[in-house]
């Protein structure tokens, strides 16, 4: 089973602090590997500057396959402004093909829209990863977006934060989210491994999808660039989350809605009914079955943490203004945020929505009963 | 004692060793009561006087004789109209235990001498094929254990509902509701579904019976099961029921009963749930529906709208039908617009390679409802033997393909598709159904099953029975004799359709359990399906078990 552990604070921190909570969590689970993603990044050795830049993270297997994603980069048109070199310790990496962890920064391109600019980043990403699979896996990438670094890789957590030098405090940042696990059940690959991102997009679960196909299908079908991959039956929610807000607009509440929606008795007496029970008919191929608890963020650096329908798989939040953290056990908040006051800890029901906004003064916990704001239907 | 010569024989002379069942009766047991003779549908049996000639020889007195033995019995007629169909009345009526059929185990002779008068082969039933259905083979494999906690078949909530009804895609749905536009009706219904029976093919009291246990199921059980009508229309104080919300009136090509339904709209008090187009049947492809003669009582002919007494049989086609398209935009646009749009209409078709062809049309008529399509194996109340045994598609590839070529196009959701024919053929109702919907199916029609498991009929694939077209029924339910009809108590009919659904939920509930499903229902979850042949799996894109 996973173990996750998200913290979000207002001063940068280190990741290996995230590292240690899994730590704290590691009865119960096989600690097969990491994925680690990191926004509201600060660089020890650079100045990073969030609009300007954008920062593409993954390694490269082999001497070839970095040569040519400097040439690739360059042919489409990205200059790059600094390369993070990790201390590595190479004989405490499971994996021998790591020729270079790449976490680099490069221009934001120019005389494109926002919009443009969102899709030529998710296209870059997906060509690169293309090109990877095409040379035998030797390139693999996990983002290319602004203000946010990934890292996934084989092997038990705090051995892998060690072997990067993760506690040197040259990477830090505001929100740091991770996942303690490769995708074991299956053939492990890189890929398969949580937090799942696309377009700023990023959520990792506990817990197996057990409606994975029909909706995988669905979203396929949809012929959505960016909607691949699929090595993992989590990937969908991220997807679904990408969906929902992106491609649909609809605000972040209702993305619960659409993954578990109300019972129509409950629908009944909701001052929103109508709307949401032509919503959940819409969307019915995209209605989860967990067990699961996604948690999730966005790129204003908002988290957020729901649960299935039936709370098969748990997951707590708690903190202190300004710092907030969410976890699959409740020790793993503890390490977190080990002075925050734990009576005010909040393990979620099946309605909720706990959202840690990006001023991290308060928890939102929404409910599914409530209504919210909907501008399009109004 | 005759000689051989005289006996005369015709090419359709046969003996009771050459019919498909054989009346086995035990003299030693009789009473004479006559109950089985009168019972008999077919009059296949009569009360006989027979003698036996004893050989008397008198070795003493030097004397030869012959003693006569005379003896009562019960004898089956062989001629071809009044063989034994192995209903097996006589054995349910008889007190003693002293009579019943036995199936031919040899091969038997009637097969070539079905053809009386030039008159080919018409029965009731489904295709006469025995065994283990494809749909019964299906084994669902993908089990939650130790990757997940299991759910609780008996203590957890599951939503087993499905659509009927266009979807829209959830961007289109979000403009229209913004805008304050026109969306396609549907409805929330049992995804098991009594499938189109008409009111002429069954008896009053069955389809009283059927409504009663619909009724009940909606209102007592919270199972939201609806019924189809069927070609024939639907009486009209249902019509003008409440019950009419639980009732997908169906359209056929000979447009029996319409004339009372279009008369009693403006009486209406509720929508009827959906209108089915009926184009064909998995039964009879390309044929029309037939209800013969003997079961146009004088109730049915006044609600048809026809004299008493004659055939009744509709065109293969709709003769408002040109094209393909035509029928899609003309049919389809002119019911919905029969109610007001309110209502979800959906063509029925037989299963057939060009089911694909006739979906992708539908694809793009934002009426359409769904698409049902019924295989080979699904019953009919009168059809020729050759249609029903040789002609049609089974569903399970036919369904499959035409699921997959939606998720192709990612129209999966917007176009449900419900799958008929042969579902719960061996009993495995629920297992069938699963199998379907896991295949892609949003639900299953089925109408033998429910007669055989509320009613007690008795047909079977072995070829008993079967004779639903002549107005026989001994359980009165085909009939529109009063004398069998009433055999039938609606009451009883009720509590069965009751205690089937009831069944039918549990089961859906053991079998999603395990896959970790409750939220919603499987459809089109392949991963948890398999099968022991490599072909069919292949074909089905399911995995091969073995």
């Amino acid at each position: 089973m996973c173990r996750l552990a998200l913290k979000s604070s207002d001063t940068p921190f280190s990741p290996y602090e995230v590292l240690l909570a899994m730590e704290a969590m590691q009865e119960g689970y096989d600690g097969s590997g990491l994925g680690l993603l990191m926004r509201g990044v600060q660089f020890a050795d650079f100045k990073y500057e969030r609009g300007k830049q954008v920062i593409l993270s993954g390694i490269a297997h082999t001497e070839e396959a970095l040569h040519r994603l400097n040439g690739l980069m360059e042919s489409r048109g990205f200059e790059q402004k600094y390369d993070h070199e990790f201390t590595v310790h190479p004989e405490m990496i499971e994996a021998a093909d790591r020729f270079k962890y790449i976490v680099r920064v490069y221009k934001k391109p120019e005389n494109m829209t926002e919009v443009e600019i969102e899709d030529y980043l998710m296209h870059t990403r997906l060509f690169l990863r293309r090109d990877g699979e095409e040379h035998g896996g030797d390139l693999t990438v996990f983002s290319f977006w602004s203000d946010v670094v990934m890292i996934k890789e084989v092997g038990w957590p705090l051995a892998i934060g060690d072997a990067l030098s993760l506690d040197d405090n040259r990477i830090t940042a505001r929100v740091v989210m991770a996942q303690g696990r490769q995708n074991t059940n299956y053939g492990i690959n890189l890929y398969a491994c949580h937090p799942f991102f696309i377009q700023g997009i990023s959520t990792m679960t506990n817990g197996e999808n057990t409606a994975f196909v029909p909706i995988k299908e669905w979203l396929e079908g949809k012929k959505i660039p960016g909607y691949t991959g699929y090595q993992s039956d989590s990937e969908v929610f991220t997807h679904i989350l990408h969906y929902v807000t992106r491609r649909l607009k609809l605000p972040l509440q209702a993305y619960k809605h659409v993954i578990t929606p109300l019972k129509n008795e409950e629908l009944d007496v909701h001052p929103q009914g109508d709307f949401l029970k032509g919503l959940r008919i819409a969307c019915r191929r995209l209605i989860i079955d967990g067990p699961n608890a996604v948690i999730g963020t966005l790129p204003d650096e908002t988290s957020m943490l729901v649960m299935d329908a039936k709370k098969m798989r748990p997951a707590t939040v708690g903190g202190k203004p300004g710092t907030w953290a969410i976890a699959s056990e409740m020790c793993g908040v503890r390490a977190l945020v080990p002075d925050r006051d734990p009576a005010f800890d909040f393990q979620p029901m099946r309605e909720h929505t706990v959202i840690i906004p990006p001023d991290r003064k308060e928890l939102l916990i929404w409910t599914q009963f409530d209504p919210f704001t909907l501008p399009q239907a109004a | 004692m005759d000689s051989v010569r005289s006996v005369y024989t015709t090419p359709s002379s046969l003996t009771y060793s050459d019919l498909p069942w054989i009346i086995q009766h035990r003299e030693d047991r009789c009473t004479l009561c006559g109950r089985c003779t009168s019972v008999c549908p077919v009059n296949a049996i009569y009360l006989t006087y027979r003698r036996q000639r004893v050989p008397k020889l008198d070795v003493l007195k030097k004397k030869r004789g012959n003693e006569y033995r005379h003896f009562v019995g019960i004898r089956q007629h062989t001629s071809i109209a009044k063989k034994c169909i192995g209903c097996g009345m006589c054995s349910s009526v008889c007190p003693n235990e002293a009579i019943g059929p036995v199936p031919n185990t040899n091969e038997h002779r009637t097969v070539f001498h079905q053809n009386q008068k030039g008159e080919a082969w018409k029965r009731g039933g489904r295709r006469n094929k025995t065994g283990a259905t494809i749909l019964d083979r299906i084994a669902f494999d993908r089990i939650s254990m130790l990757t997940d906690p299991a759910l609780d078949a008996g203590r957890h909530e599951f939503n087993l509902n499905t659509i009927l009804g266009r979807v829209l895609p959830p961007e289109e749905y979000l403009r229209r509701k913004a805008a304050g536009e026109w969306i396609p009706p549907t409805r929330e219904i049992f995804p098991f579904i009594i499938g189109s029976m008409s009111f002429g093919a069954l008896s009053p009291n069955m389809w009283l019976g059927l409504l009663q246990g619909v009724a009940y199921c909606n209102e007592v059980l919270g199972i939201p099961v609806v019924m189809a009508t069927g070609e024939g229309g639907c009486p009209p104080w249902v019509l003008k029921s409440p019950f009419l919300k639980y009732i997908i009136l169906q359209i056929a090509s000979g447009y029996f009963g319409w004339d009372e339904i279009i008369r009693a709209i403006p009486e209406m008090q509720c929508d009827p749930a959906a209108i089915e187009i009926k184009y064909g049947q998995g039964a009879k492809p390309g044929d029309g529906g037939l209800l013969m003669w003997f079961k146009v009582s004088k109730l049915i002919a006044r609600l048809r709208g026809v004299p008493e007494g004659v055939d009744l049989p509709s065109p293969p086609v709709h003769q408002t039908l040109y094209s393909i398209e035509e029928s899609v935009m003309k049919m389809i646009q002119t019911l919905s617009m029969a109610y007001s749009f309110r209502v979800p209409v959906y063509p029925k078709i037989s299963g057939s390679t060009s089911a694909k062809s006739v979906l992708n049309n539908l694809v793009r008529n934002p009426y359409a409802g769904g698409m049902l399509i019924d295989g080979i194996d699904g019953g009919t109340g009168a059809a020729y033997n050759v249609s029903m045994d040789a002609t049609g598609h089974p569903i399970a590839s036919n369904l499959r393909e035409c699921y997959l070529d939606l998720v192709a196009q990612g129209r999966q959701n917007e176009i449900p598709l419900f799958a008929a024919g042969g579902i719960g053929k061996n009993g495995n109702v629920t297992q069938n159904g699963m199998a379907l919907i896991m295949l892609g199916a949003s639900g299953v029609h089925m109408g033998k099953y429910i007669m055989q498991a509320c009613a007690g009929c008795l047909g079977n694939e072995k070829g008993r029975c079967n004779v639903c077209n002549v107005g026989i029924c001994p359980k009165g339910i085909t009939s529109q004799n009063p004398k069998l009809f009433r055999r039938l108590d609606p009451d009883d009919v009720a509590q069965r359709v009751a205690e089937t659904f009831m069944a039918i939920r549990t089961e859906m509930k053991k079998i999603m359990a395990p896959l970790g499903r409750s939220q919603s229902l499987p459809i089109g979850m392949s991963d948890a399906l398999g099968i022991d042949d490599s072909d069919v799996a292949e074909r089905l894109k399911i995995k091969y078990i073995c």
